[in-house]
């Protein structure tokens, strides 16, 4: 009981609470950043790989395709220890940032950088499958109204792809929000790394003088739960706008034909 | 990538081979046996959402919404650290298997929740009024008709297991992934960044690929059989 109470005095500790806290907001800037940018660059993925179909094009279809198949198909984990090594990071980067040391802000953005052509990768094949959902008619109907190849994307066929996997995208977040506390193997930036930290210091701050069993749930918990109220109120997002867009299709039309209904949270 | 074209580098890669063969090994064996425990708790749990039984759904709810919700990194500590720090010793590679199948399970559960709840009403109907008893209605009815649902959604799933056994690295794990860090940064090894890299992602595209590649086709081909047979149904209908 004592050591329960040392260990739950450890959060009690202004010093620990907002060490955890810069924790959580480097969790959600890096993950946020990363599916910002994986967005745009996997859309632009996504539109080569569909519409790069003319001979002359045929190769940039190719390029993103194997882009989109090797960054699926192998671990996160190991792109990022590719990126500390490989990825160049910008003398920008050089100084202390928000509390890291120079060398961990270095590999904050290497990592961030990891993350992002991972995630960007998932999120190509996500929306090359809104894509696909859009029926032919209406590149046609585009086309016959005199909008160009890159009008119709814009006006016609992205905003409607994009409503199409909107819970998809979402769902695709709190994924990146769990990959992102991959880069507690590399350094001490996120919450992952830092209750890690904590927990190797245990026996400084509980007041028993060693690390008790107590210590790993008390801090590993605290972590979860910080965890799981990000996620699960993501999750009901999710859930929310699911239900709304299945009402909105069934009370425009009657449902259309092989409109199966995504599995969330796809990929783990 | 400079080293990516010496000689010497190759070479010593070459020599260490038994280290990526082992990595590779534990690595399979590692997801095998996560694979079906995951299977197993998939089954069970799903099955537990579409029980009449309060208890069991409030079961299956909790348990897909917390292991979802957090990280797999977070439940592989939390399993290993208070193991260890209460004086067990459970392997690295048993933890990562239990870890991995209850992290996997909680998906593989949604999974299978998704597909049994994509057969009508009916069915379960016609099987009860023809005296088939639960096993026998979900086994000779219910699970052929969903298995072409599951199928695809279950195979990306394991190609995320495959790739997640990299989280077995922060407990010091023996994975393809961890001995190949530990072979590029190792006193006496280090330095052959770009081949162990090469060798150990060709590895894992080997297995994953194929792999992926069978779901998307499966999910194509589901989708175009869906639309002919939802188009034939509302010609039925309209007659």
């Amino acid at each position: 009981m004592n050591e329960f109470m040392g260990s739950l005095n450890m959060l009690k500790n202004p010093a620990i609470l907002l060490f955890i806290l810069k924790g959580v907001a480097f969790t959600l800037i890096i993950s946020v950043l990363a599916v910002v940018v994986s967005i745009v660059w996997g859309s632009i993925l996504a539109l080569v790989r569909n519409y790069c179909t003319a001979p002359g094009q045929r190769i940039f279809k190719w390029l993103a395709t194997i882009y989109i198949e090797v960054f699926r198909n192998t671990p996160l984990l190991f792109w990022i220890f590719i990126g500390l090594v490989f990825f160049p990071a910008p003398q920008l980067f050089a100084h202390q940032l928000f509390g890291l040391s120079s060398v961990e802000t270095k590999i904050l953005f290497k990592a961030t950088v990891a993350l992002t052509v991972f995630t960007s990768a998932i999120i190509a094949e996500i929306i090359r499958g809104g894509l696909n959902s859009i029926p032919q008619g209406q590149f046609e109907a585009g086309f016959s109204q005199g909008f160009s190849t890159v009008q119709v994307m814009l006006y016609i066929i992205l905003p409607q792809a994009y409503r199409n996997v909107v819970p998809t995208l979402l769902s695709q977040v709190i994924t990146t929000i769990k990959d992102s506390s991959f880069l507690a193997n590399v350094a001490t930036i996120e919450l992952m790394a830092r209750v890690k930290k904590i927990l190797s210091n245990a026996s400084i701050y509980n007041g028993t003088g060693t690390i008790n069993v107590s210590d790993v749930f008390v801090l590993f918990g605290c972590a979860a739960l910080i965890y799981f109220i990000i996620n699960y109120t993501l999750s009901c997002v999710v859930r929310h706008v699911q239900k709304k867009t299945q009402n909105a299709a069934q009370s425009y039309a009657a449902p259309a034909a092989g409109d199966t209904q995504p599995v969330t949270g796809g990929n783990g | 990538m400079s080293g990516l074209f010496s000689e010497s580098a190759w070479m010593m890669v070459w020599n260490y081979r038994d280290t990526f063969i082992l990595g590779f090994i534990n690595t399979l064996e590692t997801s095998i046996a996560a694979i079906i425990l995951s299977l197993t708790l998939g089954i069970v749990i799903g099955l537990m959402a579409m029980s009449t039984s309060k208890v069991l759904r409030t079961i299956n709810r909790v348990y897909v919404e917390f292991i979802q919700n957090t990280p797999l990194l977070l439940q592989i500590c939390v399993l290993y650290y208070a193991l260890a720090f209460s004086g067990y010793k459970l392997g690295i590679l048993i933890t990562g298997i239990i870890s991995l199948g209850v992290y996997h399970g909680a998906y593989m559960a949604e999974v299978f929740r998704a597909g049994i709840g994509a057969i009508s009403k009916g069915q379960f109907e016609a099987a009860d009024s023809q005296g088939f008893s639960y096993i026998g209605k979900m086994y000779y009815i219910i699970l052929p008709q969903s298995i072409k649902i599951i199928l695809p959604p279950s195979v990306n799933q394991i190609v995320n297991l495959i790739k997640n056994t990299a989280v077995l690295y922060i407990i010091g794990g023996s994975d393809l992934i961890s001995l190949t860090y530990n072979f590029v940064t190792g006193a006496t090894t280090g330095g052959a960044y770009a081949p162990a890299y090469l060798v150990c992602g060709a590895l894992f595209f080997l297995i994953c690929f194929p792999l992926s590649t069978l779901a998307s086709i499966w999910e194509s081909n589901l989708k175009k059989k869906d639309g002919m047979g939802a188009a034939k149904e509302k010609k039925v209908a309209e007659i």
